[in-house]
């Protein structure tokens, strides 16, 4: 665990009248990396955005900003910054303006406000802009104008609140390059919030996924997408084929009737479990070179691939990512590795979990 | 398409000609013509060489500026609060209601209110004050004024408010603005729009009000608009009362182009 970490948070609740948003949240984000809070609307992610940025008070528990608890510290004494949703800029003020806003509180000369309005123009992209109402920019540009705003106040933290669901594909994809080369370049601590996988995918050091006030499960991208700890997230984070299957004993597992070779251990012999297989780890093959077989039912040409849907003969649905075509209506095998195989037990708790992934990964 | 666009938009120009184009023709027509029926320009020289005039037309402006000042100092606040209170809309729906009433009946109201026997002074002599002479000074020409222009201000206020985007408020919160500099820097620039509306909305019916200043204030307070009312039924001068009249539309086109908006995006207009 990390000695200093920038923001904590320890058994955090929140709550609204009756409604429960947020159940016993404990976190520790560690300063200058990039995190995700990931989870669909409702899920509690935005309050925790809000409860470090001030705008919420916690109902029970304790919030740290640089180890210094911040419960009862208004938004403009806190050391963290906003990208909102809508951007929320001032548009009575114009590009310049805007950006000084933050400088012109903390009453600075107006030489340093000019010079440091300057450069993280310049950083942005987006000198010659100065003049320029809010209204003439593009949203791209109003992005680039709030996150400016947000960084000339030098924050050790940055807050970002869904900031890209706005914007079309192409940029969503070219800001993420950008927000992600920014955070490594200030190396300021970035926490994203998104119910975009991809998004968090992309840019995340560590992703919380979120589900009804809990963080459901936490960790790198890589992690998160190759070992889910249970269907929830193994759904969220990407497409994916989840069967029932029985844990036969260590290494060795049983679904749609099979015996399979894996690299899962510690779970007991016979105990019910569930398993992951990513679209694109399934590779077409004939019927008698695959480990299963399916009959092809729909296919969709996604562009970079193939969408395969087909039925095995006991009815469970697999979904192929293929570069290659397939007929429909034609039988056709699926093949695997062993370490396509993702278990998941049911109702074991994140702690559990990493425990048990350690016990055996370290042997 | 756009002949039914056209098609739609018949009535309201036979409107428009009818009752406001062509009154302001006949106003400035009849300016011209002195009590005999003559064409004359005499009625001009006699308004910018009489002190009278210059007076009474310094004092409907002085007035005007008073009550829309009053009427803003107390809108403003009041505005600000009800954006913020729970059942916003019933409280909304109180201030509106006293316009709903007519303006004679509210006037023969404070009649009522502040005559020698009336409500305020039975209080007084019971306090043991004694009666005061309330009805009939400037002050409660002021009052009774303000009082009733003060829901045109505070509704286009209001709406202006309501609409800000909450967020702007967090971000300048974000920032490191305190509620006050967040007021000063960001709600009240971005609720100007409403108060140039409401300035407008009061300023200008202010400028000729005419039966308040007889009926509460006594005639004591003599604006333009009791002088076109003389006018054109005391003295049946017809020519004298148009030229004042032409005097007060020019003064509020003036105001209209002070307090009007320089782009025509985000404006914001009582419903």
């Amino acid at each position: 665990m990390p000695e200093n970490p920038i923001i904590t948070f320890k058994n955090v609740k929140k709550q609204y009248e009756e409604d429960i948003v947020l159940k016993n949240i404990n976190l520790k984000l560690e300063r200058g990396k990039f995190y995700t809070l990931l989870g669909p609307s409702g899920c509690g992610k935005t309050t925790i955005l809000n409860l470090i940025a001030g705008f919420t008070e916690v109902t029970e528990g304790t919030v740290t900003i640089n180890g210094e608890k911040v419960n009862d510290v208004p938004p403009n004494k806190r050391t963290v910054n906003t990208v909102f949703q809508d951007y929320a800029l001032f548009p009575h003020m114009n590009v310049f303006e805007n950006i000084a806003f933050g400088l012109r509180i903390k009453k600075m000369d107006a030489k340093t406000i000019e010079e440091k309005v300057a450069s993280v123009l310049k950083m942005m992209r987006l000198s010659g802009y100065e003049n320029r109402a809010i209204s003439e920019m593009s949203g791209g540009q109003r992005q680039r104008v709030a996150i400016a705003r947000a960084l000339d106040n030098e924050p050790d933290v940055l807050l970002l609140d869904e900031p890209l669901s706005a914007l079309d594909l192409k940029l969503r994809t070219d800001m993420q390059y950008e927000l992600r080369e920014l955070q490594q370049r200030l190396g300021i601590t970035f926490v994203f919030v998104t119910h975009d996988q991809e998004e968090a995918l992309a840019m995340s050091d560590e992703i919380f996924v979120m589900k009804d006030g809990k963080i459901v499960q936490s960790g790198t991208p890589v992690d998160i997408y190759d070992e889910p700890i249970n269907r929830y997230v193994a759904d969220f984070i990407g497409e994916s084929n989840i069967v029932e299957a029985t844990m036969i004993q260590d290494y060795e597992i049983s679904f749609v009737g099979r015996t399979f070779e894996c690299v899962d251990a510690g779970i007991a012999a016979n105990e019910r479990v569930e398993v992951v297989i990513r679209p694109e780890d399934l590779v077409l093959t004939t019927p008698e070179k695959g480990k299963l077989t399916v009959k092809v039912d729909t296919q969709l040409f996604r562009g970079v691939h193939y969408e395969i849907i087909g039925y095995d003969n006991e009815g469970n649905e697999w979904m192929v990512h293929s570069t290659k075509k397939a007929t429909v209506g034609e039988m056709v095998g699926l093949f695997f590795n062993p370490e396509d195989i993702h278990v998941m037990r049911i109702g074991e708790t994140e702690k559990e979990f990493d425990a048990r992934l350690e016990s055996y990964e370290e042997e | 398409m756009k002949q039914t666009k056209t098609f739609y938009f018949v009535p309201y120009s036979i409107w428009l000609l009818l009752f406001v184009v062509a009154p302001l023709i006949l106003i400035l027509y009849q300016s011209f013509f002195d009590i005999q029926g003559n064409f004359t320009f005499a009625n001009y020289a006699t308004y910018f060489q009489s002190g009278t005039y210059l007076t009474m037309t310094f004092n409907s402006i002085f007035y005007a500026f008073l009550i829309t000042l009053f009427t803003l100092l107390i809108s403003y606040p009041t505005a600000y609060l009800l954006v913020r209170t729970k059942h916003k809309q019933l409280w909304l729906l109180l201030i509106i209601l006293p316009t709903w009433i007519n303006l004679l009946l509210k006037a023969y109201a404070f009649i009522g209110i502040f005559s020698m026997n009336g409500t305020v002074n039975d209080f007084l002599s019971f306090t043991g004050i004694g009666r005061q002479q309330i009805l009939f000074t400037d002050m409660s020409f002021l009052l009774v004024a303000s009082y009733i222009e003060i829901p045109f201000m505070i509704l286009p206020i209001y709406n202006a408010l309501e609409e800000m985007n909450p967020s702007y408020l967090k971000a300048s919160n974000d920032l490191g603005a305190n509620s006050w500099e967040t007021f000063r820097r960001v709600i009240f620039p971005l609720s100007l729009n409403g108060v140039k509306s409401g300035v407008q909305a009061v300023f200008i019916p202010s400028l000729s009000l005419f039966m308040l200043t007889r009926l509460i204030g006594g005639n004591r307070v003599i604006t333009l608009g009791t002088a076109i009312e003389q006018h054109f039924l005391v003295t049946e001068n017809w020519g004298m009362g148009s030229t004042i009249g032409v005097i007060l539309i020019i003064a509020m086109f003036l105001m209209m182009l002070v307090t009007g908006e320089k782009k025509k995006k985000g404006a914001v207009h009582k419903k």
